[in-house]
């Protein structure tokens, strides 16, 4: 017979485990970021608290020696926006996005718990409400955007979850109560009518992403087949990326979801349950383009309303003169986030007026860059890292499926896991990535070491 | 994902499950492990009895792995889309697999005396070598 000796093979394994455990962590520390910190009496103001600002934070004081870095914020809750989609969908509780402000922001830092009132880039000065003043050698705004509700008449905040009404943008509350809606409407079925806005959006994804959520819900609820679907976008297209309209066309078509182009919603009479629409036609021959309105009635109604950038940013000078005028979106060059006119200004996160970047996986790719070029800045030479347009937004089709979608400035796909994970196929580990991984990674961003 | 360092993954992990539940998850796996090369070199021989029993729990341990990460995900078996979520199915299934297999081995072992330990069961029916 042959008698083996387990005990030698798995001392042997033991032991090559260890080794390969060591050389993991020696590896690992010889990766990561050993850069000498930078000393400087710098003054650096941060407006907003976010994913962007406070990411921002915490990869400044670990390069930085000696700076004042003060954050600006009156918000004491700090939201986690990607989780909105599952609360709206029933899958989450409305605590699973909130956190505290304080809870993410480094030692070392001083948080101003106001909101800034006004910015004078010329004195390089921020005025809070409260009337404090700073001057700074360094501003990085990074408000996020505002939604502008009142831009839709007849619609008010206080409506969400009762009569059909959602619009989970809001805030988790509100998307709590966009649940409630959205699963009356599943029980008793009816006609869905969702939105989008005709301004730059942050997670332009997040509109279809509910479309197919409670589509996907519905089917499998008891009233299955007695449910209508109507998508409506004030664009020309279901996405901004070809290739991914084009998906997103397809399935739509599968899930008998019906598609509207070029409907903008206007305004809304909740008594009647109607939806107006404005609504745009091109002439085929003449490429003319004329306007009318179209009323749809719903028994659900998903608001998504215009965005723009904060009354501080449009009143301080710092937003595009000639584009996105309505919308106020800060000016800064596409690769560096490095305002044009004003080279101690940056702008990170939704504020930023570049063509894609308004989701907090943009956030994750934009942070090293500008903080590469505030301290090259500081230590009196060039930056070299730039951003590339990076955008993600893991599309849910269904509970338990999503696509992950990621692209550039130049509309590319720019999978992370290329050959792994197919970006237009609806899998189970991209829906695993949103739901699982996405918030921890989120938070890891959040303490600067993502 | 821009930069995927271990460091990186170790936040993420820490983020998933809070820290402390981490490092305590990490430590029992640690703890278990340990256990397990302990019997081992204690009795200096594999008993195929004690291993009957951790493979026959090696079933169970595939499919409540795989159920409990569809329970915590909101998914279920319809929502396998492609080659690549195979994979993940069976990957989590062989970790439940190995892990249920270690530790049943290695309580029973920790329950008996080393003494009671047979000498190594061979193939031969019995008969000796
Ligand atoms: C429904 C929804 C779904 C989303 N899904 C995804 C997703 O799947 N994946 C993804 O990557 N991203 C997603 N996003 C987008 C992501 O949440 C944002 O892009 C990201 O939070 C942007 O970070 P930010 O720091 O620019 O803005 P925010 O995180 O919004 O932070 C802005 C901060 O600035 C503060 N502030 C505002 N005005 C002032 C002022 N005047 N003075 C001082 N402080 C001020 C606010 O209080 C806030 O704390 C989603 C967003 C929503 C709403």
């Amino acid at each position: 017979m042959n008698k083996t000796n387990p005990l030698s093979s798995s001392r042997r394994g033991f032991f090559g485990l260890a080794a390969a455990g060591l050389a993991a962590a020696v590896t690992a520390r010889g990766a990561g970021p050993a850069r000498a910190s930078v000393t400087t009496n710098a003054r650096i103001v941060i407006i907003g608290a976010g994913a962007a600002g406070t990411a921002l934070a915490n990869r400044l004081v670990q390069r930085l020696e000696g700076a004042q870095i003060t954050v600006i914020d009156g918000r004491t809750d700090h939201y986690y926006q990607p989780g909105l989609s599952l609360v709206a969908a029933g899958l989450k509780p409305a605590s699973y996005t909130v956190s505290r402000t304080t809870d993410w922001l480094p030692r070392g830092v001083t948080l101003l718990a106001e909101r800034a009132a006004a910015i004078d880039p010329e004195a390089r000065r921020v005025e809070t409400e409260g009337g404090t003043r700073l001057d700074y050698d360094f501003l990085i705004v990074a408000p996020g955007l505002v939604l502008d509700h009142d831009a839709i008449p007849g619609f008010s905040l206080d409506m969400v979850g009762r009569d059909g009404i959602g619009a989970l943008y809001a805030g988790p509350d509100y998307a709590a109560r966009t649940w409630q809606a959205a699963s009356h409407f599943i029980e008793t079925g009816g006609v869905g009518v969702f939105t989008r806005p005709a301004t730059e959006m942050k997670c332009a994804g997040a509109p279809l992403k509910h479309t197919f959520l409670i589509e996907d819900i519905a089917s499998r609820s008891p009233a299955a087949g007695r449910h209508s679907f109507q998508y409506t976008a004030p664009q020309g297209a279901l996405f901004s990326v070809p290739i991914v309209a084009e998906k997103v066309r397809m399935l739509y078509a599968e899930r008998g979801i019906e598609t509207h182009l070029r409907h903008k919603l206007i305004s809304i009479e909740p008594g009647r349950k109607q939806a107006r629409f404005e609504v745009t036609t091109i002439d085929p021959v003449t490429r003319a383009e004329s306007v009318s309105q179209v009323d749809m009635d719903y028994d659900y109604l998903h608001v998504i309303p215009p965005m723009r950038a904060p009354q501080v940013i449009r009143e301080s000078g710092l937003s595009w003169a000639d584009k996105w005028t309505d919308q106020g979106w800060v000016e800064c060059d596409q690769q560096t986030l490095r305002h044009l006119r004003y080279p101690e200004v940056f702008a990170l996160g939704d504020v930023a007026g570049v063509p894609k970047g308004k989701t907090a996986a943009s956030v994750k790719w934009q942070v090293p860059v500008v903080e590469d070029h505030l301290v090259a800045a500081i230590e009196g030479r060039a930056g070299t890292e730039t951003y590339n347009g990076y955008t993600s937004c893991p599309l849910i089709t269904r509970v338990g499926r999503a696509m992950l979608v990621e692209f550039d400035y130049k509309d590319n796909l720019v999978p992370s896991f290329p050959g792994l994970i197919a970006p237009l196929e609806e899998l189970w580990i991209s829906w695993l990535m949103k739901e699982v991984a996405l918030k921890a990674t989120y938070n890891a961003m959040l303490r600067g070491k993502a | 994902m821009k930069e995927l360092t271990f460091e990186t993954l170790l936040a993420v992990f820490q983020e998933m499950f809070g820290a402390t539940l981490f490092w305590l998850m990490l430590a029992a796996a640690v703890i278990i492990t340990l256990a397990y090369l302990y019997v081992l070199i204690r009795d200096r021989s594999l008993s195929m009895r004690r291993f009957l029993w951790a493979q026959l729990s090696m079933p169970l341990g595939a499919v409540a792995a795989v159920l409990l990460t569809q329970a915590v995900t909101n998914s279920h078996f319809r929502d396998i889309g492609g080659p690549i979520d195979v994979i993940v199915l069976l990957i989590v299934a062989a970790i439940g697999a190995i892990g249920v297999a270690i530790l049943v081995y290695t309580v029973q072992s920790l329950l008996r005396r080393p003494g009671a330990v047979r000498p190594v069961q061979t193939y031969d029916g019995g008969q000796g070598g």
